[in-house]
Parts: C-alpha cells; structure tokens; sequence
C-alpha cells in the first residue's frame, strides 16, 4: 500500500541524504520525495511516498527516527489527511486538439499558463491520481514534456506536525 | 580562553576524561598533532601502524572498559583506512569517537589532495557524522558527538574537522550541557508493558532468555544474573553477549545460533516463550525465520525500536534501557503474588538435560595433531578462566566462543556483527591498554593475524604484552569448512600457502615466539607462555592444528534451530 511519510529535518546540509541513503540501503522505495524550508529557519519540511506492508512501513517509520536529523515523523497516511501535488506538463498542440485539450484542461481544473503556436504548458494541482488520469487521457504521443512536484500533504483538522 | 582549534580538540578531550587516543599523523591533522605535542597533559596518544588498528584499539578498549574509545587520523586515505573499523564498531553498537583530518573548507569539492567526502563516504556506518565548518562550533560539536556515541544505543561518531578549523581561534570553555531537539533517548521501558511481560513469563511452561550484547552494553549483567536465578529458567545467550551471565553457571545452556550448542538451540526451538533482553535475532542466531521457534511468544527488551518486530513478530515489545527493564522486571517479580509453575519448569529441565546429555562439544582427543578445541581449553586453564580474550574472525573465533566459557561481561572481545579479520591484535591492544595488569589473550588464524600484523611493532612500542595464540592450520579455516559441505571440497583459494614463520616474525618485531605442535606438550608450553616469565613481553603462540577439522554444531544456512548437523 502506498503511504506518504511526513517530516520535519534540521536544515543542514547532508540531512536530505541520510534520509535518502537510509532508503537505498535497506532497500526501501522511494516513489516520490520533496523537500523544502518551513516558516521556522532551523528546520526542513520533507515528504516522501513510499510503498510496503505495514509491517514494512513501520520500520521505515522506526529507522527515520533514529536519524539524528529528523525531528519528527508522520505517516499521513494513518489518519484522514489532504495530499496534493502540483503537475507542468507540456503538450504538442495543432489544429483540432488544441480545442479539445483547452477542454480537458477545463475539466480538470487545470490552467494553461503558456501558449505557443504548437504548444501548450498546463499547470495542475489535485491528488496524484488525479495527474494520473489526466496524463491518461492525453495521447501520449503528444507529451511534451512532464514535471511534478511529488506530493505534499498536511492531517485534516487541528492535529499538526510541529515541534 | 582563545585557542585554535586544534588546541580546542585536545583540551575538550581531556576535560572529557579521555585518557587514549589512537591514531596517526597525516598532512590535514598536523595542526592537531602539534596541539597534542604542545598542550596535552594528561592525554596518552598510541601511534599504530595502520588505521583501522586505531580504530579497531579503540573499539577494543570500548569493549573491556565500557568507555568510548577514541581515534584521530588524517583526511582521504586516512578516513577510508579507518571506514572498516567504523563499520565493526556500528554493527556492534560500540561507543566510538573517530576525528579525521580534512582538506581546508576553501578547497573542499576540488578534488585536492588526500581529500575524501568523510561525512559522504561514512554516513551509513556511523550513528551520525559530523563536518565542523566554524571553530566556534567545535567544542559543542565534540560534546553531541560524545553524547550520540554514549547514550541510547551507542554506536561510533565521525567528526571531520577541516585543516582551517584547526587553525581557527575561538574562545573555548567546556561544554557542561547537551540538548538535541532531534534525539532523546528512552530512559524507561514502559511500566504496562513489563508488568504484562512478568505475568507471561510466570506462566510459561518451557520459557527460555535469550540475551544478547545489549545486556553487556547497558551494564546489566548484575540485574540478569538476578532474574535468572529468580525465575530459573535456562539461558542462551548470543556470540556478542557472552559472559554477560556465568557459563558455568548451571542455568546457561551456552551460546545459540549457528554454531551454538545442542541444548540451546533445542531449548529455543521447543522453546513456548522466549524472553528476548538486548539481542536482535540476526540471522546467524534465527537459522531460517520460517523455522524458527514455532510454538515461543516472545517478549523482547531493546533500547532500540528499530529492532523490535524487525526479524520475528514480538508479542511483548519492551523499549528501554536494559538496567532499568531488569531492575522494573525484578520489582514486579518481587511483589507479584503469581507463582511459577514449577512443575512444567522441572519437567522442562528434564528435557533440557536430557539433550545437554549429548555432550555436543565433544571432539576427538586422542589423534597425534592437535585439536584447535584442545588448544583453547588449554588456555582456557592457563590464564585460569580469567583473561580478556579479543579473536579475529573464522574457525577460531567459534572454538574460543565455544571452549573458553566466560564468567565476567566485557572479557569476550570480537566483531560479531562485521565479521571482520584483523579486528583481533588491535582488540587486544585497546583491552591491555585499559587493564596493563590483565592476561590478554587474542586467539587467531594465520590468515586472520596477517591482516593487521603489523600491529606487533606498536605493542613493542608501548609494551603490550598481550598473548596471541594463532591456530595455525595453513587454511582459511571456515571457508574451508563450507566448500567441504557445500561446494563438493572444491577448496578455491582457502589454502594459504607460503606462509611465514611467524616465530620468527614475532621475534624480528622484538618478541616472543613460540611454536606448538605435540598435543603432548600443549598445555606445558601454554602455562609457560601465561606464567611469570613472560609477563612483561608480548609472546606469538603458532600453534600447528589439525587441518581437517571442523566447527560443530552447525546449522547450515537456510535450515532451522532443529536441523543441527552434529559431528
């Protein structure tokens, strides 16, 4: 099953790659991962989407906390939570399917944020599955070129990840 | 008070009480070098030969003393020579402080001379790793790393200190406080937990203890040793827990896994509860996790949750300190009004004997070689029982784990979870460092001891006078072993040829060499070599074994606790 594990690293140089390198070297996944500072200096938000048993991702969950740079760890997907990532994609458009993927861009909320005489950058936001049905239904012969975000995601409600 | 970095390093290490610092020179620690020539008042440096003994010494005095060992070498060459120690050190969970030199901050990244990516290269084998980019940080740098390699698990730390750093002045006062938002260790096993662990282990029919090394780590052998004899039930414990409770006390079964003994491994497998304290069922210890322990609950005690449930499901995870759980265990017990059921416990122990009767260390005593099983036992009686023993890695390390029994923690000395050759010599320095009045004794192979021999000419330096004892029996003893079982005897590269006679090795470093090789005089020329005489110098024991023979029991990989080959 997929999970997304939330945390909170020092903002130092290296703390990324203990985090990566302890997935390489137990032989983790990792489907997606990013990383960014929070509204606190010190510290580093870092999201990754990983998939296993929960027998497995609990010991992911186990051997993120023993780096000395991680602070704090959530599995978000334990709880009801809010995932989204951000999707540009960039498609060949001519003639007749410039219309209709105005239209299928329309339909999933996305924004063409560029335009070109042959091409068409999208920008989308939603769920990962709903930027995988949105690649889906493009031919994919059409793609351009595909730039996501990995996912990102906060606990519905109050329950925060804070220190 | 302003100093420079380096003087800033020497003077936290002895204000941190350290007294040994094993190491080498090299062109980005010069800096430090001269501290220590200049400043160093109570701090004793070792030079060794080659890196990783610094840190392999080190190790060994961390082991026998409890105390973390510390280590200094220089950038690039330096830090990789020492990369094998660290990883002996971090599969063990041994406390370790490793400095290495690096290129100044300015040329970090061009690929300068004897540059490496310290931190880069050792991340996955330290508990965590350090570049000190700004003098000012040194100190309280030292004292995190100092305080991660001590507490909760310990492990090794690496700092790598720039040569600039070590130029740098700064204004240096011992850091008395610690605090890491990121690292809190578990002081307390939860109370819930241990109350429901005891009333398990009171109605337990055919119970077993397992323990393992953490129980040597965390000083627990007095509250172990308690408890034991408080519940009597048998006791197994791991290669790295070794003397943490008597062997020769009756309720020890020996030492389990793949070359343990008949009766534990039996014990486990039969075993309805298994009460796991400061051991990680690895795998040389579970045989094949399918197999294993069908019908055991199992209660396991670990400081660290990353082991629990890591191998085998537990039933009773008890995360904590392993003083603290024994100590919570043996107050519960005290005031329980629960009762063993001493009748399962004696038909129990029936059983037991019953397969302890096999007597599975046997071996053949009357052939014209010797036997490498004779040869420990005959040090096992001439230093009395009572010696620190450091051992390198093959045949040899399994005959002294399963024919020199140890009464007392800290006195087994061996890379159990590296498994690595050339860790024994250096072991041994580090121990006879600590305890300069103590027999130390590293039992070894020819192939084994050549992998950091030149370590001899640094015990002549400081008068080590430790005692290796080389089972010599020109292979390569348990790959051997496993070509004879499992590659039709197709012996590939296990014969080691053209050996030198290390009698004269030993005595061209300036010491001691002895050669044995009549079972009839074995145990007169041991007690010569552990009597007086010779008390003052290091002596090399070649003793020329029997070729053919080999470590029993075995479990051979992918079998389980029960399917032992005997003899």
């Amino acid at each position: 099953m997929k999970h997304i594990i939330s945390m909170l690293i020092e903002n130092e140089s290296g703390a990324l790659s203990r985090v990566s390198g302890l997935f390489s070297a137990r032989g983790y996944n990792i489907h997606a991962l990013t990383v960014a500072p929070t509204e606190d200096d010190s510290l580093s938000r870092l999201t990754l989407v990983t998939s296993g048993t929960a027998l497995e991702v609990e010991q992911i969950v186990k051997h993120l906390n023993r780096l000395i740079d991680v602070v704090k760890v959530l599995d978000l997907t334990e709880g009801s939570h809010i995932e989204r990532e951000l999707m540009l994609i960039k498609l060949s458009t001519t003639g007749d399917t410039r219309e209709e993927y105005k239209r299928l861009v329309d339909i999933f909320r996305g924004d063409i944020i560029d335009v070109t005489a042959t091409t068409y950058t999208v920008q989308m936001v939603g769920k990962s599955a709903k930027l995988d049905a949105f690649i889906d239904v493009i031919d994919s012969g059409l793609i351009l070129e595909t730039v996501r975000s990995g996912t990102v995601g906060v606990m519905r409600g109050e329950k925060c990840l804070h220190i | 008070m302003e100093m420079t970095g380096a003087q800033i390093l020497i003077h936290y290490l002895e204000d941190e009480g350290v007294e040994h610092l094993w190491g080498y020179p090299g062109g980005a620690v010069l800096p430090i070098y001269d501290a220590l020539d200049t400043d160093a008042k109570k701090l004793k440096h070792i030079l060794v030969r080659h890196e990783q003994a610094a840190v392999h010494a080190a190790d060994g005095y961390a082991r026998s003393t409890g105390k973390p060992g510390v280590v200094l070498v220089t950038s690039g060459p330096g830090a990789t020579n020492a990369v094998t120690g660290i990883a002996t050190a971090y599969m063990d969970s041994i406390p370790l402080i490793c400095i290495t030199g690096q290129v100044p901050t300015g040329m970090i990244g061009l690929d300068a001379f004897q540059e490496i990516d310290t931190v880069g290269v050792t991340r996955p084998i330290v508990k965590h790793n350090f570049l000190v980019k700004n003098v000012d940080d040194l100190a309280s740098t030292l004292k995190k790393a100092f305080y991660l390699a001590t507490t909760g698990r310990p492990g090794p730390v690496v700092i790598d200190i720039p040569k600039d750093v070590q130029n740098a002045k700064s204004n240096y006062e011992y850091p008395q406080e610690v605090e890491m938002r990121s690292y809190l260790p578990i002081t307390k096993g939860h109370g819930g937990q241990i109350k429901k662990a005891v009333e398990l282990m009171l109605s337990a029919k055919k119970p077993i203890l397992y323990t393992g090394g953490g129980v040597i780590l965390g000083d627990a052998s007095d509250e172990l040793v308690d408890l034991t004899h408080k519940l009597g039930f048998p006791i197994t414990q791991t290669l790295m827990g070794l003397g943490a409770f008597p062997a020769s006390d009756k309720q020890s079964v020996g030492m389990l896994g793949m070359h343990g003994t008949y009766e534990a491994n039996l014990s486990m497998h039969n075993s309805d509860l298994i009460i796991a304290i400061g051991a990680r069922f690895d795998d040389r210890v579970t045989g094949n996790l399918e197999k294993f322990c069908p019908d055991a609950k199992v209660i396991h005690v670990d400081i660290d949750p990353a082991s629990i449930s890591k191998n085998v499901m537990v039933d009773i995870p008890i995360v904590g300190p392993v003083k603290q759980v024994l100590t919570e265990m043996l107050r519960v017990l005290a005031k329980t009004e629960l009762k063993l059921d001493q009748e399962a416990l004696a038909d129990w122990w029936l059983q037991i004997e019953g397969w302890r009767a096999t007597n599975c260390l046997r071996y053949d005593k009357t052939g014209a070689k010797i036997k490498p099983q004779a040869a420990v036992e005959a040090v096992w009686k001439a230093t009395n029982g009572d010696a620190y023993v450091s051992s390198d890695v093959g045949q040899h390390q399994m005959f002294a784990a399963q024919y020199y029994p140890f009464d007392k923690p800290r006195r087994w000395l061996n890379s159990g979870g590296l498994g690595t050759m050339g860790f024994g010599l250096p072991a041994a320095m580090g121990a006879k460092m600590a305890f300069p009045n103590a027999t130390v004794v590293c039992v070894t192979g020819e192939g084994s001891i050549q992998m950091n021999i030149q370590e001899l000419s640094t015990c002549l330096q400081y008068g080590l006078s430790v005692k290796v004892i080389c089972l010599n029996n020109g292979f390569l003893g348990m790959v051997r072993q496993w070509q004879e079982f499992f590659y039709e005897r197709r012996y590939s590269m296990s014969y080691m040829d053209s050996l030198p006679d290390f009698v004269k090795l030993a005595e061209s470093y300036g010491h001691v060499g002895v050669r044995i090789d009549d079972p009839s005089t074995l145990q007169a020329q041991l007690d010569e070599v552990f009597s007086e005489k010779y008390k003052n110098r290091l002596v090399f024991v070649d003793i020329i074994t029997d070729q053919q023979e080999n470590v029993y029991p075995m479990i051979p990989a992918g079998a389980g606790l029960n399917e032992m080959i005997l003899v």
